[in-house]
C-alpha cells in the first residue's frame, strides 16, 4: 500500500510536483498516466527514498520516506526509466550484484523471476551493453525483483518500445500482480491505462483525476463524434472555425468532435457517428 | 530519375559482418506525401534510415533521395533534406534564434534570408517571445515542434522525422502533426517513424520492417482490409509477430 499526501517538489523555477494526493492498494496495479515533464519520475524517486519531497508526506506499506528509508529500500523493488543496469557485467552478473546487495541469491528467488529470466538466459554471459531494448528491458525488470520486492516501482518500462513488445511487457506485469505484488507503473501510452487497475491522469505537476480506467470514460461528460473525410487536415480546419464546435482534434483515421448544442449535431456531406471515448480522449478534455 | 518521386530505392541492403540490418528493400514515396515507416526495435529502421539520409553507404543495392544518388552523391542528398529526432534535435544551450541561425547557417542560406524567416517562423507558431529563451528551458512539447519547424527552415525537399513525439502530451503530439500536415501541403516530402499506431492512420502511405525486409506497403485503409482488422495496431501485430530476428 503506498498513500501520498500533499505532496510537492520544486527544482530552480520548475514546480515539479503541485500538492499530489492518492493511494494506491495491494495488489493493485495503479497506473500514473502523463506526458514527459507531468512530474511521473520526482514522485517514484520520493516514493523510492531517493530524492526528498519539499512538502506534504508519503508512506509505502506504512513506512514513511523520510525516516523509515532504510526499510523501504529492503522492500520496494525499482526500475528507473533510464537503463540503470551495469553495462560492462554480464546478464548473470548484474542479476547476482543485485541479489547479492540485498542480502539474498538468485536461487532463492528464482521462482519469482523464473518466467521473466528464462527469456533473457540463453545470454546470461553476454554484456548488458550488448542486449537489445527488448532484452534490456526484461533484464532490468528481473533485477528488479530479485529480492523479492512487495511493492514494484517501474518509471516508464514501456518508452521507445514498440507495440509487441509493450504488449508482451504488460502480460509480464499481470502475472507479477498474480503473486501478490503491488504495482506503480507510468508511462506516457495512454493505451495502456485499460491494462491498469485504477489510474492517476497527471498533467504538470497536478492529478487531474483518479479512478478505474472504466469509470474515468464513463465520467466523460460530453457525446463524442467521430468523423472523417477524404482530407481530414482540412475538415479539421473546417471544423475549428464552426461556432457549434467545442472541441475537434485527429485520433487515428477520424476526428473526434464534442459540440456545444445538445441537439442533434449535423456536418455538410460527412457522416458521423457516436463512439465511446478512450482514456486519451478523457486526457485531453481534462488538459484544457 | 522517375518524376513525382521523393525516395526510389532498388534492393538496397546493408550488412554489419554476417548480419543483414536491411534487407534488399525497393520501394518509392512520391513527392508531397506522408510517408510512415514503421517497424518493431531493431526491424532495421534506423539503419534504413541512415542510408536515406546520406550518412551510410549502402553495402548493396540503389537509393535515390531527392533526386540524388545516395551512394555517390550523399553530401547533395544531405543539402536537400531536413531531419530531427527525439533523441536530437536542438542545442540546449543555445537561444530559441541562436539554433535557427546555426542550422539554417549550416545549410547554406544567406544571414538577410535567415533574419527575415527566423521571425516569420516564430510569428507563425505564436513563439514569438520565447525568441531569445535557452532551449533547455523550454518544455518538451515546445522544443519538439520548434525542432520541427527547425528541421524545414531550410526548405528542404524532404524531411525526416525519427521518433518525433516519443512522450509527448496529446494535445501537443496533435500539434505536432498539424505542422506535418501544413508541411506536406506546402509540397514537403515527410518520411516518419512512430511506436504510436494512431499516428500511423494520419500517414498517407505506411511501410511496415519485419527482420529488414518490407512486408508490407499501402495506404492505412487497404492494409487494414488486406490484414482484415479495424486499427493499424491489429496490422503491425499481425506483422511484427512473424519477426524471426531476436532483435
Amino acid at each position: 500500500m503506498v498513500t501520498v499526501n500533499n505532496l510537492t517538489k520544486r527544482y530552480d523555477n520548475v514546480e515539479a510536483l503541485r500538492g499530489i494526493n492518492f493511494s494506491a492498494n495491494d495488489g493493485e496495479i495503479f497506473g500514473i498516466i502523463g506526458p514527459d515533464g507531468a512530474g511521473k519520475t520526482s514522485l517514484f524517486r520520493i516514493l523510492t527514498t531517493l530524492i526528498l519531497a519539499d512538502g506534504g508526506t508519503a508512506t509505502v506499506n506504512g513506512l514513511d520516506v523520510v525516516k523509515d528509508y532504510r526499510e523501504i529500500r529492503n522492500t520496494v523493488g525499482y526500475m528507473p526509466g533510464k537503463f540503470s543496469l551495469y553495462q560492462d557485467l554480464t546478464v548473470d552478473e548484474n542479476l547476482n550484484f543485485f541479489a547479492t546487495v540485498f542480502n539474498t541469491t538468485v536461487e532463492d528467488n528464482y521462482e519469482l523471476v523464473k518466467d521473466i529470466y528464462q527469456q533473457i538466459e540463453p545470454f546470461k554471459k553476454r554484456k548488458a551493453e550488448a542486449l537489445s531494448g527488448g532484452m534490456k528491458q526484461k533484464l532490468a525488470l528481473s533485477c528488479a525483483l530479485i529480492h523479492k520486492p512487495t511493492v514494484l516501482f517501474l518509471d516508464e518500462p514501456t518508452t521507445g518500445v514498440d507495440p509487441v513488445s509493450r504488449k508482451e511487457f504488460w502480460e509480464m506485469l499481470k502475472n507479477l500482480k498474480q503473486q501478490g505484488i503491488s504495482i506503480l507503473v507510468s508511462t506516457p501510452y495512454m493505451d495502456e491505462a485499460s491494462l491498469c487497475d485504477r489510474i492517476a491522469l497527471i498533467q504538470s505537476g497536478e492529478i487531474m483525476n483518479i479512478n478505474t480506467p472504466s469509470q474515468i470514460i464513463a465520467d466523460f461528460p460530453d457525446k463524442l463524434y467521430a468523423v472523417k473525410a477524404a482530407n481530414n487536415y482540412h475538415l479539421l480546419n473546417e471544423l475549428k472555425q464552426k461556432a457549434d464546435v467545442k472541441s475537434c482534434y485527429m485520433s487515428g483515421e477520424y476526428l473526434h468532435v464534442t459540440f456545444k448544442t445538445e441537439n442533434e449535431p449535423t456536418i455538410d456531406n460527412i457522416k458521423m457517428h457516436v463512439i465511446q471515448p478512450t482514456i486519451e480522449d478523457c486526457f485531453i478534455r481534462l488538459m484544457k | 530519375m522517375e518524376v513525382g518521386k521523393a525516395i526510389i530505392t532498388d534492393r538496397l541492403t546493408k550488412t554489419f559482418g554476417g548480419f543483414t540490418a536491411v534487407d534488399s528493400i525497393s520501394f518509392s514515396v512520391d513527392k508531397g506525401e506522408i510517408f510512415g515507416f514503421l517497424g518493431a526495435n531493431g526491424a532495421g529502421k534506423t539503419t534504413a534510415m541512415r542510408m536515406l539520409c546520406g550518412l551510410s553507404k549502402p553495402t548493396s543495392g540503389k537509393g535515390v533521395v531527392a533526386g540524388f544518388d545516395i551512394s555517390r552523391q550523399s553530401e547533395k542528398v544531405k543539402r536537400n533534406i531536413g531531419y530531427m529526432s527525439q533523441k536530437f534535435s536542438l542545442y540546449e544551450d543555445l537561444e530559441v534564434w541562436e539554433n535557427m541561425r546555426l542550422f539554417a547557417g549550416i545549410y547554406g542560406m544567406g544571414d538577410k534570408e535567415i533574419i527575415e524567416k527566423t521571425d516569420e517562423v516564430l510569428n507563425r507558431l505564436g513563439f514569438y517571445e520565447e525568441k531569445n529563451t535557452l532551449v533547455k528551458d523550454l518544455p518538451l512539447g515546445w522544443k519538439q515542434k520548434l525542432a520541427f519547424s527547425t528541421a524545414i527552415f531550410h526548405e528542404p525537399k524532404i524531411v525526416f522525422l525519427d521518433e518525433p513525439t516519443g512522450g509527448v502530451d496529446p494535445v501537443t503530439r496533435r500539434q505536432f502533426w498539424e505542422l506535418i500536415y501544413q508541411a506536406a501541403d506546402g509540397g514537403i516530402t515527410v518520411f516518419v517513424t512512430t511506436h504510436y499506431m494512431d499516428e500511423a492512420e494520419y500517414c498517407n502511405k505506411v511501410s511496415i520492417m519485419v527482420d529488414g525486409r518490407i512486408e508490407a506497403l499501402d495506404t492505412p485503409l487497404r492494409l487494414k482490409q488486406q490484414f482484415n482488422t479495424s486499427t493499424m495496431n491489429g496490422v503491425f501485430q499481425q506483422l511484427a509477430q512473424t519477426a524471426s530476428r531476436n532483435e
